[in-house]
């Protein structure tokens, strides 16, 4: 067949495609740039009209959050400093179990160990919050009890630790990625300057993707940040700003999820606070992801000086 | 055991009939090859031919890429390199290897230099000795100023005399170097052979190299290798004034590239 004819057998399905393709990814753009405004305008708006009746400091600095309370106080500490605790006691166990199970996976397994690592990887990210949850409180926290007899029943450490799990495959994902990307001659130039393969591991290859495991690490806290489940079935929904592990505690999400159930009618005080809360959410789950994505762009740079 | 012989008889590294095999893909069949102590050996031939591969069984390696099997023997001073008691680290500090590409690390001028001797625990000042190696292959003068510039900033031509640096930083006995000036303009070429052509008084070298002028002016010896077959190995003039074989002709004559 000549060039020609595959050309024109080719050619009119393709232009028909390529004529759909545009208007269809255009489509899909606009539907979601739409809906995040959408979202956005809606929190913004409620979250204005809520500022306009308690004032955004006494918001910031009180720190009693008891809406439905007679005398209502709606202090954003407690829950702030709830999702912070949980997010960073879940990077506390996930963050050197992930890094240090990427750097065995890209550095030291055999190709059959690192496939069985990557399965189980995957199916860790594939187990529902909720199954999650439920392990926390059924099986983490009786643990917790047995070593620490004072233990809550809600308590923010078992959260920790399931919220920890969740996160894992993040860390250990990101971190492979950005530990591969940095080129294996390196790897060799060490070894071939004498050096033991664990040196060159700690002075070479994790120093020079250490942008990429910074994104790894905050990208997942980002998705600890914005963990909802695991933290109303293990730590509770008590407000109160305690920093002791083995106590209950409400996170921002926890309270959403609380309050979104309904008993607030709208246009209340108490309604607005959902979407305040829910802005103070997003700005802090954005914030995270903003700095990951930052130090990730960072990455091609190969390291630091 | 072995009767004994004068060092210098000894040569510092041999191969004895070597195959190494990537996958199916058969990169050196059968090589036998010795290089004399302080003597610059040059391994010329076509893409492909195995340069490489020699060198690297030379200072064990191959052995890190995934699928390698290598048959026969390499010995440094009569020592088999694939014996039990032999540690790879300790072979690839004595014999040091200059890469085909310049492979620096993303650190500064100095930390590339002290990367080695840190890592087989030098006790002695590295300030010095980083001034010392880099006097040696003429680059003291252009960095002084600055060691903890990120080496990256330098020339092509200045990397790869950093990356000769850093291997000289190990001490070793001997240098394998594949293809130093391949990247190179003529200028920084000709630094770089009057750099090498300087340290044959203090080591052994084993250099693979694409320029037939550059092996018939460095070395003393040279061997060449094409389809992973030692076809001719001799004295450098007598390789290029009288080859033996008809392939080794047709390489020097240019009628294969
Ligand atoms: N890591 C590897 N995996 C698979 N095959 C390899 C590998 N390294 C080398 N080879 C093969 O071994 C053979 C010899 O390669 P080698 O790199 O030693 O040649 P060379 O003479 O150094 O070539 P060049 O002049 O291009 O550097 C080639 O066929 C090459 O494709
Ligand atoms: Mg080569």
């Amino acid at each position: 067949m000549t060039a020609a004819g595959i050309s024109v057998t080719r050619r009119a399905p393709r232009r028909l495609a390529d004529r759909l393709a545009r208007p269809a990814f255009l489509a899909c753009t606009v539907l979601a740039a739409a809906t995040l405004v959408a979202v956005a305008g809606v929190l913004g708006v409620e979250t204005v009209r809520f500022f306009g009746t308690v004032s955004p400091v006494r918001f910031f600095t009180e720190v009693d959050w008891t809406p439905f309370a007679e005398e209502p106080r709606f202090g954003v500490l407690p829950l702030l400093a709830a999702t912070a605790q949980i997010t960073a006691g879940a990077a506390f166990f996930a963050v050197p179990a992930g890094l240090m199970t990427a750097v065995y996976m890209e550095h030291y397994a055999g190709v059959r160990t690192e496939r069985v690592l990557a399965g189980v990887t995957g199916l860790l990210a594939a187990v529902p919050t909720v199954v999650l949850g439920y392990f926390a409180l059924t099986f983490v926290t009786p643990l917790l009890r047995a070593l620490w007899p004072g233990t809550e029943a809600f308590n923010a450490l078992s959260a920790c630790l399931a919220v920890g799990l969740m996160i894992l495959p993040t860390v250990i994902v990101f971190t492979r990625n950005a530990l591969r990307s940095v080129p294996a001659a390196l790897m060799e130039t060490g070894l071939a300057l004498g050096a033991g393969r664990g040196r060159v591991v700690a002075r070479v290859m994790v120093p020079a993707a250490a942008p990429g495991i910074g994104a790894a690490v905050f990208l997942a806290m980002a998705r600890a940040a914005g963990e909802t489940m695991i933290v109303t079935l293990a730590a509770g929904n008590q407000a109160q700003l305690t920093w002791s592990p083995l106590e209950g505690l409400r996170t921002l999400t926890a309270y959403i999820a609380q309050s979104s159930l309904g008993d607030a009618p709208s246009g209340t005080v108490q309604y607005g606070a959902f979407f305040a809360v829910s802005a103070v959410l997003f700005a802090v789950t954005w914030g995270l992801h903003a700095t990951g994505r930052f130090l990730m762009s960072r990455r091609s740079r190969g390291g630091l000086g | 055991m072995s009767v004994p012989t004068t060092r210098a008889a000894v040569p510092v590294l041999a191969a004895e009939d070597l195959t190494v095999r990537f996958g199916r893909r058969t990169a050196l069949a059968n090589v036998t090859l010795s290089v004399p102590r302080g003597r610059v050996v040059s391994l010329i031939g076509p893409s492909g031919g195995g340069k490489t591969t020699l060198l690297r069984a030379f200072n064990r390696m191959n052995e890190l890429v995934p699928g390698v099997a290598t048959t026969g023997t390499v010995r440094f001073d009569g020592v088999d390199l694939h014996g039990d008691e032999v540690d790879p680290v300790e072979v690839r500090r004595r014999i040091g290897m200059v890469f085909q590409q310049a492979t620096l690390f993303p650190r500064s001028i100095f930390e590339n230099v002290a990367f080695g001797p840190r890592a087989s625990g030098y006790t002695g000042d590295l300030q010095e000795l980083a001034e010392e190696l880099l006097a040696a292959v003429g680059l003291w003068s252009e960095v002084a100023e600055d060691l903890d510039r990120p080496a990256m900033q330098l020339s092509a031509g200045q990397q790869q005399r950093l990356c000769i640096a850093r291997t000289l930083a190990l001490r070793p006995e001997v240098l394998l170097l594949d293809e130093p000036t391949s990247a190179l303009d003529p200028a920084a070429t000709a630094r770089i052979e009057s750099l090498i052509h300087s340290l044959r008084q203090d080591y052994t070298i084993v250099l693979a190299t694409h320029g037939r002028r550059q092996a018939a002016r460095l070395s003393d010896l040279t061997a060449y290798l094409a389809g992973g077959e030692l076809i001719e190995y001799g004295p450098t003039e007598t390789l290029f004034t009288t080859p033996r074989d008809r392939r080794t002709e047709s390489y020097l004559t240019g009628r294969i590239a």
